[in-house]
């Protein structure tokens, strides 16, 4: 419980049992958990935009979907990780601000998502659940012990998926 | 070409560039505080603009921590401009401005749960009379059109609305450009945090049409 590695926007981390991966906040970002049952190693990305190929300035890896995920298995696997029995947990990808219309700006929440879950069955990585879309923010805590990921909410509860 | 060339790594933009932005914001927030002052009919001081660039990691802790509850009101921008603009501010600078505008003295209470619907209307209608006067002080200084949509309002953790502007920061660098102000009113003080964000060839067009390369 004590071992809280912050993960911040643009950022990604790998931890080992007993470490705990949390994102403060995500909101339009995605953060993509990946967990190891077999080592216990666990890791997660906060990434900002769904596609590094469409952005000239393209060297942070974590900040795009594409790459960070890509990125967070090698690191993973450095760290022990058996790349065959990593699964995978989504949260976030909201729309904060209530816009009817449906410009690309406003959609990023759900593009991040969309290229997740797109790059996640590209690799053969298993969803295992997600808690992502609607309107509010999320803080996320991905429990290296047994890969259970905790989102909480203002206003809108706590839930383990 | 040229300016895109210029300006697809804006991690490097140069003194030059930067101070120009500054002026930009300067000018934003002086001519918004003015309204501000009509608004809520008292004297309303600022202080000097701060503008600095952010890593993205330091975004979400500008309100205090990632998890702080603050209102945020939006607005985008259309015309040779495009891009967005965000006004955020906590709930206890937001009862200082709503209490200043609706003529309320006694209610001192900043939980976020407690505030009204008329209130939360009238805290959308503050940003976007800061934002429009805003806008509309650098669309003169740069003689370009520059119009606002209608505010929208969130409330929420400080760093999932702050994720709103970085998300489109991030499209160009790897920091956020904040300009932040504080404002003073009579014996009590609000702070209000102001993100200009036009798009990619936006940039361009604001420092080419100040004569800057």
């Amino acid at each position: 419980m004590s071992n809280k590695i912050m993960v911040g926007m643009a950022d990604m981390k790998v931890s080992k049992h007993p470490g705990m991966l949390v994102t403060l906040g995500l909101g339009s970002c995605v953060g993509i958990c990946l967990y190891d049952p077999s080592s216990k190693v666990a890791g997660m990305a906060h990434c900002m935009l769904p596609d590094s190929t469409q952005i000239v300035n393209n060297e942070n890896v974590a900040k795009f979907v594409d790459t960070a995920v890509i990125r967070l298995v090698n690191d993973m696997a450095r760290a022990g990780a058996n790349k065959r029995s990593i699964v995978a947990k989504l949260a976030g990808g909201a729309q904060m601000f209530a816009f009817t219309s449906t410009t690309d700006t406003l959609r990023i929440g759900d593009r991040n998502v969309d290229a997740a879950v797109k790059v996640l069955k590209q690799l053969n990585i298993p969803l295992k659940s997600m808690d992502v879309r609607e309107n509010y923010g999320r803080t996320i805590e991905l429990h290296t012990d047994d890969g259970r990921l905790t989102v909480k909410t203002i206003g809108k509860g706590t839930k383990v998926i | 070409m040229n300016l895109l060339r210029n300006f697809s790594n804006i991690n490097q933009l140069n003194e030059l560039h930067f101070d120009v932005l500054k002026e930009i914001g300067n000018i934003g927030v002086g001519n918004a505080i003015g309204a501000l002052s009509e608004l809520i009919s008292s004297e309303v001081k600022m202080s000097v603009p701060h503008v600095q660039f952010l890593k993205f990691n330091e975004v979400g802790k500008i309100l205090g921590g990632e998890e702080v509850i603050v209102f945020g009101v939006l607005v985008h921008i259309f015309g040779e401009i495009n891009g967005m603009m965000m006004f955020l501010l906590k709930p206890s600078s937001a009862r200082v401005l709503v209490n200043g505008l609706m003529g309320i003295e006694c209610k001192d209470t900043d939980d976020i749960e407690n505030f009204t619907e008329l209130e939360l209307s009238a805290i959308s209608e503050i940003g976007n009379i800061l934002c429009s006067s805003y806008l509309g002080a650098v669309s003169r200084f740069i003689d370009k059109s520059v119009k606002p949509t209608p505010p929208i309002l969130a409330k929420d953790m400080a760093a999932a609305i702050l994720s709103v502007p970085a998300i489109e920061f991030s499209k160009m660098s790897d920091g956020v450009l904040l300009i932040d102000t504080v404002f003073e009113t009579k014996d009590q003080n609000a702070t209000g945090f102001f993100f200009l964000v036009p798009d990619f060839d936006s940039f361009g067009v604001i420092l080419s049409s100040l004569g800057v390369e």
